[in-house]
């Protein structure tokens, strides 16, 4: 019998192997993007920069019994009966109402674990931003500071030594005597800064969104699913990206994001108001020369029929201001026609104008790619 | 980084284990003598991970060492030891581990050595075994040289899948298909080669059955089956087939008898530590290991300690026999040789089956339970149900039990397989998926026979879409 130790620090079997497993795991990720984008557990993940994600692809399927339907064996505390609940599946969270509990049984799933960050590249790798007027545009000027003279006097912590020894050995060689000594104020060199500008990327988003009766918690998960992946990609791009929301139902007015998401409201919908809001909003804070702008309206399309005409001519003035022109048309089933506003704007030839009709959460990432291609080339296949 | 073990520490664990080995010995205990290594917790989860140190690698082991570091790392669970099955054994210990701790596990591992070194099951088992996984390992990385890396998973994905469907009993099975022949007297080993001749001309003339079956009859061995006699591969995949065969078959006897073998390993560590030198406190931390280690749990059966509870339940019965007993011919205080007879010869499905009785299931408290909605509720707490549930869950160590029925379905070299019915439903989706897996090492359409909902049903693949079908009654 002996006990020994080994030195075991060079071996790393298991890690490679694990390394293959994560390879695999973002493999996996990028086949399901679709699925992955509207996934609730990151769009209601506010803020959390791990998120788990389920993957089925990766499930090591073999032959086995159905769980769901399966006995099992355990042990009580001398008390158990028939009836008892020995155990409970964890709860899914809030909201999502759909999947019959029981239907599928035994689904289980890999769950990885992936930042938020990495899957927020592997979404945006091959989108761009619309190849618009976006280069001719002013850029905010922001002030920085920068050293670019130099001068004799100045504040000693802005002494430059090199060009001070440098002064010395000068004046050292020409009264006959080299080398570095004998320094003098007269040697003396500082640096001087001066304030030059910086010019700064913005961006804004102008989310506004349809809270009349007929918009429900679907219509409105989607809404949030897009945007949260929009405002995302935009800060890949620009270094500030702003966003506004606009709601609105006969009436628009600017809300906080709590109640952009969460409030609904009744009654018919009249969407030229938000329209209206929204240049006024432009006219004011975000002036198009400094400003990329991003107006992304959705709706069911339900708005009143007379002011559809009104709508393409606001859309036509918006498109003047903007980069881009968003339409959503939000429809549960595929069982409608499109709506009369999405006919309506139909007749808009502008390159900026973009519309999509999303009616199932896998649907999201498609538009998202949609919106965000470069004008002129093919929209660039899912992976 | 970690608190690896000093060297007095280390030599206080070597006197420990003696005395321990001692102990073990003077208890009626007969391991086999064992190599401990102290290694880190890295080296550790590895090799539970893998089953052996130095096999072969793939991104599932990866996963499962990923997820068994993690949960270590996080304090969630942990792993005492590792023992291998060879004479002298190895087993690995955790060198953050106190002393305490380790001796603990030391005296487990005897236990598990002597249930090596007795249990039937094992008597056939490579002891060789880590330099073979390792041979193995090197073969399959040359392959990943000459056919791609990917190439190579791709096909081990295949067969891990199905690893399970290899047959155990082909030990005690007759080997010939054809009794007839081997039943001819012969006076010499080389008699047979006399008659070679005449007997290829008697072939030549037989008339062949119209529907000869492949195989003549159902076989369980589906990666052997499938080595031998799929159609398209290569021989570095009917290699692959048969390695991972071969390590599956090493570890079914510890499939087999994970509840006696943890169950006696417990029985070692307790009688042994119970005589050790402690002093209050390292007693009160064994104690408490001890209980740790056979705690049990509401949603599953705990094999320490269901093994335990039976073992000892045996021992009690067989020491004090009732007089109905002692009237058919027991003796009194024959309790460890029992137990060390049924060590010898049995295996869970035995075990639990013989020894699980009325009184025990009371006991302990065991009850069925199944899902109903998002909970999971007592259905069954009659006795014997619950120990037939119990068994049945064991049986083929829980995988469902298949049967290649013939390989060429349809005339057309397809592949049928059975499944052997006994209760259980399968699940069909998982099902699906894993036929796809059979097809790309079959290479033809692909076929499984099973009973849902109480009909018989044939789920297909035939390469690029699954079919279900119901079948008629038989």
């Amino acid at each position: 019998m002996n006990v020994s130790r080994h030195d075991w620090s060079l071996h790393r079997k298991g890690s490679i192997d694990q390394q293959r497993h994560k390879e695999k795991v973002r493999d996996a990720i990028k086949k399901n993007l679709a699925d992955i984008v509207s996934e609730e557990s990151i769009i209601m993940s506010d803020g959390q920069r791990q998120i788990r994600i389920p993957i089925r692809s990766l499930d090591q399927y073999r032959f086995r019994f159905d769980p769901g339907r399966q006995q099992q064996a355990g042990q009580g505390n001398g008390k158990s009966k028939v009836g008892d609940v020995v155990a409970r599946d964890p709860q899914p969270g809030k909201g999502n109402g759909e999947g019959e509990a029981g239907e599928e049984p035994g689904e289980e799933y890999y769950e990885a674990e992936v930042g938020l960050d990495e899957l927020a590249q592997l979404i945006f790798e091959d989108l761009s931003l619309p190849n618009l007027e976006e280069k001719h545009q002013a850029e905010l000027e922001t002030e920085t500071v920068r050293f670019t003279d130099v001068r004799k006097k100045g504040p000693m912590s802005n002494l430059d030594k090199k060009r001070t020894i440098m002064e010395n050995m000068k004046r050292n060689a020409a009264s006959g005597t080299p080398g570095f000594h004998d320094l003098q104020t007269d040697d003396l060199r500082f640096k001087v800064w001066e304030p030059t500008v910086r010019y700064e990327s913005n961006a804004v988003v102008i989310a506004m969104m349809d809270v009349s009766g007929s918009m429900g918690d679907f219509e409105k998960y989607i809404a949030r699913s897009f945007y949260f992946w929009m405002v995302r990609f935009l800060r890949t791009k620009y270094n500030n990206v702003k966003i506004v929301f606009i709601s609105h139902h006969t009436e628009a007015k600017e809300v906080t994001e709590e109640e952009f998401f969460h409030r609904g409201e009744s009654g018919g919908t009249q969407v030229s108001s938000a329209y209206e809001l929204a240049l006024e909003i432009i006219k004011q804070r975000f002036p198009p020369q400094d400003w990329n702008i991003y107006p992304f309206h959705f709706s069911d399309g339900d708005n009143l029929p007379w002011d559809n005409d009104r709508c393409v001519q606001l859309v036509n003035e918006l498109m003047q201001q903007c980069n881009i022109f968003g339409y959503g048309e939000i429809r549960e089933g595929h069982y409608r026609s499109p709506s009369t506003l999405m006919s309506a704007y139909a007749k808009i030839q502008d390159q900026k104008f973009i519309s999509v009709t999303i009616s199932d959460k896998r649907e999201v990432y498609p538009a998202l790619r949609k919106f965000f291609t470069a004008r002129g080339d093919a929209v660039p296949k899912a992976p | 980084m970690s608190m690896s073990i000093n060297d007095d520490e280390l030599a206080k664990l070597e006197r420990g284990i003696e005395q321990a080995w001692d102990l073990a010995i003077a208890k009626g205990f007969d391991p086999f003598p064992v190599n401990f290594e102290v290694v880190p917790a890295t080296i550790m989860y590895e090799f539970g991970a893998y089953g052996l140190p130095g096999r072969f690698s793939h991104w599932t082991r990866g996963k499962a060492f990923y997820r068994m570091k993690t949960s270590y790392d996080f304090g969630l669970s942990k792993i005492y030891e590792l023992v291998i099955n060879t004479n002298p054994s190895y087993a690995f210990l955790l060198e953050n581990n106190s002393v305490l701790e380790n001796t603990f596990v030391a005296a487990h591992v005897f236990g598990h050595t002597h249930f090596f070194k007795h249990n039937a099951y094992f008597a056939h088992t490579a002891r060789n075994m880590v330099d073979r996984v390792s041979a193995s390992a090197d073969r399959i990385h040359k392959y990943e040289f000459d056919h791609g890396r990917l190439e190579v998973e791709r096909f081990l994905d295949a067969v891990l899948a199905i690893e399970e469907h290899v047959d155990y009993f082909t030990r005690i099975k007759p080997d010939s298909s054809d009794p007839q022949e081997s039943s001819k007297p012969l006076t010499t080993p080389y008699d047979d080669l006399w008659d070679m001749e005449q007997r290829r001309k008697e072939r030549a003339t037989e008339e062949r059955p119209a529907t000869r079956k492949i195989p003549a009859e159902p076989t369980k061995d589906i990666l052997l089956f499938m080595a031998e006699h799929a159609p398209h591969l290569e021989d570095w995949q009917r290699d692959i087939l048969l390695i991972v065969r071969e390590e599956m078959l090493y570890f079914v006897p510890q499939m087999q008898t994970k509840i006696m073998n943890e169950g006696f390993a417990s029985i070692a560590h307790s009688r042994i530590m119970r005589d050790m030198d402690l002093d209050e406190g390292d007693f009160m931390r064994f104690a408490t290991l001890h209980t740790g280690v056979l705690a049990p749990s509401r949603t599953h059966l705990n094999p320490y300690h269901l093994g335990f509870t039976i073992l000892e339940d045996i021992e009690r019965r067989w020491n004090a026999p009732t007089a109905e007993q002692i009237a058919h011919g027991m003796r009194p205080n024959q309790g460890w040789e029992k137990i060390l007879e049924v060590v010898e010869t049995e295996n869970d499905v035995s075990f639990l089956r013989n020894h699980l009785t009325e009184e025990l299931i009371k006991d302990l408290d065991l009850y069925l339970y199944r899902k109903e909605g998002d909970e999971y509720v007592i259905v069954e707490k009659d006795w014997r149900k619950v120990r037939d549930g119990i068994v049945a869950q064991m049986t083929n160590f829980g995988y469902p039990y298949l049967v290649i029925d013939d390989a060429d379905y349809h005339r057309n070299s397809e592949l049928y397989i059975k499944h052997l019915f006994e209760g259980q439903e399968m699940d069909l989706s998982y099902a699906e998926k894993t036929l796809h897996y059979v097809y790309q090492i079959w290479g033809r359409a692909t076929h499984l026979e099973t009973v849902f909902d109480g009909k018989r049903v044939l789920l297909s693949f035939d390469g690029t879409r699954n079919t279900r079908q119901a079948l008629e009654e038989s």
